[in-house]
């Protein structure tokens, strides 16, 4: 009992300095958010005043919320998978006996290395109608002219562009350091018993590969809510609104438009979804693959 | 078929290099051939000079390898203890607990950018690079992937430590800790890449170049009134992705080995 | 041990908050410009004259362009670590009094009169409110054609003679897009800003062009539904759609000079702040006018003011004031629009000896000025900045034919009206 009480005690010294730490940052502010998103902005001399659900009623007056909802939907239906399965198709590439392999994997890793918000500058001169790389080498094919981040239709797909860009080769690694730790012989038994290398891939590697997959998607579920450098450099939400993203807005309600008290809202509406998908993920994906 | 792959893999390669092979090209040609690609075009290295000089880069960089430092360092010392407790002793509300660490995985500090700016305005952190750090100290990523590292090493080993008369803490900083040691690499490459890169909460809480990090002052200094000048843009991208450029290539099997044995799985 | 050096090493990373704290004789000076070009050095160098000549030492942070400087300096003074004076644009008077951060010149210390009347009205016309004055001008500009003069003598126009009407110019623009065989642009007539940020500045100067001023001077009213507003909203739409003169849908600022400077658009509307840019750079001779109206020229001032903070103590207040009147002493203004392109802010700096010779040197320095009778304020309202960003976005729509002009600026006023009700007493 003693002995139990002390483990214990003991435990709990351990886990308190990161706890108070990741409550500090993330559970405190996310009720404070809470309950901000229930009052006013307080502005100049007008001090905050409760108002209840006002807050959330005026969201769903908002235009710009839906269409950011929107954004962020398909932005995420679309970012996650491409560059998951990009990222596993490059492993598969740069672990198989290529030629060049060990520059294939340096060529797919650079955009880890490259700030977002450096890159997304170069990415804007691809961009840039007319004269931007894009343009040059659609002219040379006889594509017309592209206002890539200035036509709503586009926009957003050239973000998810980027983003599938910048997070690819990062699951990569990954993915290569998973399929490097499947023991040789299992693949090899598959193979002497003759099934095919499309067989031997789906049966025994990519069943293995299952935990890196959680894994790599929940990074990308994350950056899909969090990354937003991008939006900032390149078009700031806009044509009307056509890229702008849920953090993005609320960084804009928050430090753009001093509104704190949306911003909150906006915030706990995030905080929703996330939680949402956390459960999602390790209620459905994380029964499949055995974590513990 | 085969053919067919090996083709795929490089044009996906060279899909991928293509901004950082632009940014080589705008940075060493004048800046009339940022837009124009000509074989004979002149080269220069006073895009570099005219970056270099127009930004206090050094301080940024300075500031961003203090950040990335203190927030590793941190991360290590305050998820390690938490991951073993989690990993190996028996307490009450233990499972609530980890549960609740998890759920900062989803809920990063990003999304609360309004509420802990609020925080460190009131503790007086704000524009320091402390400020920048605290909220990505408590890492429930870390303490994740340290506990997934720690279950796996034998009990035996932590039984014959406590035999010999260690305390808690030398068992875990002489038994786990250096069997885990690749699970630390791999979660160093991704803390380590993450915060060399992050910019919207550092651009919230920073003001002046003795704190701001390389992301901020790259985002500062691109942004002019008189329009874009790649030249210089890329130039200065260079410069500051440089450090870690080279040290990937350097270090780039070490990486995935680590990977490997983490079982990052 | 690790402890130790770990709380060390925090207290050395959290020194730059405590040390600013205790600093005195210094006041803080935000400033909306990239880190980099040739005005941080200018700047740098006038806050080292002020120091030799006060002892007082002025400490720049360039904080990037103008809503990113907005956003830090509202930053810092909520955490109570603000500058004691930024210049920052001068149409956010409004949302700065709203947020009760500003201290009147009253404020600062006794006001000399004459010195505020030596300054151009229009420069002075978004400063006012309540009966007092919020910010001195300083970093002034006007929204200014810049145009490749090689363009105009190819498409058989005269490259001295600039368009003075909407007409003139859609025809002169047209003529000037070049097609190649496959029907592919590779110059465009004319481009104008539409992106986020800067789209309401280019309809503010269409909108007075039109003979039509957006927004009362109490910043509490909008006047978007006004025909001549939807007037304005039609001409430019019909620049792309009409004229096929200009690209549809959305154009960014940041790629204007770079898109003239390229040869990809023959005429952009700018700032007068460019000037000293595009001529490094220009490969071709280029010309600078006023815009054009829809009947006879018409423009919109830009630029930033010099705002002064309420959090300062009394000497920060006066130290503040002492160096707003050192910047716009006459040589010293002379001085900063010759190096920059920006307009100096007194008449009387342009009777400086300097400055006319420059003047008559470079007649394109004078162009901004001269078109200064013609000019409107910016667009100016409490919660400026959301109102911006709805116009912005409403500007796009009607651009990427989302909504028809009428109905976009329809949609802008009733959204404004919804914003700026609770200002309205």
């Amino acid at each position: 009992m003693t002995a139990l009480r002390r483990e214990a005690v003991q435990a709990w010294l351990l886990v308190l300095p990161a706890c108070v730490m990741l409550a500090g940052f993330t559970h405190i502010p996310a009720v404070a958010t809470l309950i901000e998103s229930l009052y006013t902005t307080p502005r100049g001399a007008r001090p905050a005043r409760f108002i209840g659900l006002d807050q959330y009623r005026a969201l769903l007056d908002d235009p710009v919320f839906f269409q950011a909802l929107g954004n962020n939907a398909l932005y995420a239906a679309a970012t996650i998978p491409a560059s998951v399965v990009l990222a596993l198709l490059m492993a598969l590439a740069v672990d198989s006996r290529l030629p060049g392999r060990a520059a294939l994997r340096l060529a797919y890793f650079t955009p880890t290395m490259l700030p977002m918000i450096a890159v997304a500058n170069i990415w804007l001169f691809f961009y840039t109608p007319d004269y931007g790389l894009l343009d040059q080498l659609g002219g040379m094919v006889g594509l017309g002219r592209h206002n890539w981040l200035g036509d709503p239709t586009l926009a957003l797909w050239s973000l998810i562009a980027v983003a599938v860009w910048k997070e690819a080769g990062f699951f990569m690694i990954f993915y290569l350091a998973a399929l490097q730790a499947i023991p040789p012989h299992l693949r090899e038994a598959a193979a002497l018993e003759g099934a095919g290398r499309m067989t031997v891939l789906r049966r025994v590697v990519l069943p293995l590969l299952m935990p890196t997959t959680l894994f790599v998607v929940v990074n990308a579920v994350i950056n899909a809510f969090r990354l937003v450098d991008h939006v900032v450099v390149m078009t700031r939400g806009g044509p009307d609104n056509s890229t702008t993203l849920l953090l993005y807005y609320i960084y804009e309600t928050g430090f753009r438009f001093w509104d704190t008290g949306m911003a909150a809202a906006l915030t706990t509406v995030l905080l929703l979804i996330l939680s949402a998908l956390a459960a999602l993920q390790f209620g459905v994906l994380g029964r499949r693959v055995h974590y513990r | 078929m085969r053919r067919i792959e090996i083709a795929g893999a490089w044009l996906l390669g060279a899909l991928w290099v293509l901004p950082l092979a632009y940014a080589a090209w705008a940075a060493v040609h004048p800046p009339e051939y940022a837009t124009r690609f000509a074989l004979l075009a002149p080269w220069t290295a006073a895009n570099f000079a005219q970056a270099w000089e127009a930004a206090p880069f050094p301080r940024y960089f300075l500031n961003t390898f203090l950040l990335v430092t203190l927030i590793l360092v941190a991360q290590f010392l305050l998820c390690t203890p938490a991951a073993y407790a989690f990993a190996r002793m028996r307490f009450r509300g233990r499972d609530t607990l980890f549960a609740l660490v998890l759920l900062q995985l989803m809920i990063m500090p990003d999304v609360l950018l309004v509420a802990n700016y609020r925080s460190l305005a009131r503790i007086g952190l704000v524009d320091t690079i402390l400020g920048i750090a605290l909220p990505y100290l408590g890492s429930a990523f870390g303490i994740f992937l340290l506990r997934q590292a720690f279950r796996q090493v034998p009990q035996e080993l932590d039984d014959a430590a406590r035999l010999e008369g260690s305390g808690l803490l030398a068992r875990i900083w002489r038994v786990y800790v250096p069997l885990a040691w690749p699970t630390y690499v791999a979660y160093g490459l991704v803390s380590v890449s993450y915060h060399w890169n992050n910019f919207l909460w550092p651009l919230v809480i920073t003001n002046s170049v003795s704190t701001r990090p390389l992301t901020v002052g790259l985002a500062v200094f691109a942004s002019t009134d008189q329009g874009i000048d790649w030249s210089i843009i890329t130039a200065a991208t260079l410069m500051t992705s440089a450090p870690l450029l080279v040290a990937f290539l350097i270090f780039q099997r070490q990486f995935v080995q680590s990977f490997m044995r983490a079982g990052i799985r | 041990m690790h402890r130790r050096t770990l709380l060390a090493a925090a207290g050395l990373l959290a020194a730059p908050s405590i040390l600013r704290a205790q600093a005195a004789a210094s006041i803080g000076f935000y400033y909306p410009v990239a880190v980099g070009g040739p005005i941080p050095a200018i700047i740098d160098g006038y806050c080292q004259q002020f120091r030799a000549e006060t002892g007082i030492e002025v400490k720049p942070v360039y904080a990037g362009n103008y809503s990113e400087t907005l956003t830090k300096a509202q930053t810092a003074i909520r955490a109570g670590q603000g500058p004691s004076l930024a210049v920052l644009l001068a149409a956010e008077m409004h949302s700065l009094q709203d947020a009760d951060v500003l201290a009147s010149l009253d404020q600062l210390g006794p006001v000399d009169r004459g010195w505020i009347e030596g300054f151009y009205p229009a420069f002075l016309a978004n400063s006012g409110a309540a009966g007092k004055l919020w910010s001195v001008p300083f970093q002034r500009s006007t929204a200014i054609m810049y145009y490749n003069k090689q363009a105009f003598a190819e498409a058989g126009l005269d490259p001295d003679r600039f368009p003075r009407t909407w007409a003139e110019l859609a025809e002169a623009a047209a003529a000037l897009t070049k097609r190649d065989g496959a029907g592919r642009v590779t110059r465009w007539g004319v481009k104008l800003a539409s992106d986020v940020g800067n789209a309401q500045w280019t309809f503010g100067a269409l909108a007075n062009q039109a003979g039509h001023r957006l927004m009362n001077e109490a910043g509490t009213e909008t006047y978007f539904r006004d025909p001549k507003a939807v007037e304005a909203m039609e001409f430019w739409h019909g620049l792309a759609a009409r004229h096929g003169a200009t690209p549809a849908g959305s154009t960014a600022w940041s790629t204007l000079s770079p898109d003239f400077l390229e040869g990809n658009a023959a005429i952009v509307q700018h700032t007068t702040g460019n000037l000293a840019n595009v001529r490094s750079k220009a490969g071709f001779p280029f010309g600078v006018a006023g815009l054009p109206g829809k009947a006879e020229p018409r423009t919109v001032v830009g630029g930033g003011n010099l705002y002064f903070f309420k959090h300062a103590s009394a000497a920060e207040r006066e130290a503040s004031l002492r160096f707003a009147r050192f910047l716009t002493e006459p040589a010293r203004a002379a001085d900063w629009s010759i190096r920059t392109g920006y307009i100096a802010t007194r008449p009387e700096a342009y009777d400086t000896p300097a400055l006319r010779d420059y003047v008559a040197q470079v007649p394109a320095a004078g162009v901004a000025k001269d078109f200064l009778p013609v000019a409107t304020g910016e667009l100016s309202t409490f919660e400026n900045q959301r109102v911006y960003k709805l116009l912005g976005d409403n500007i796009q729509a009607a651009l990427t034919g989302a909504k028809t002009p009428a109905q976009a600026m329809a949609d802008t006023q009733s959204e404004a009206d919804r914003i700026l009700k609770p200002f309205r007493a």
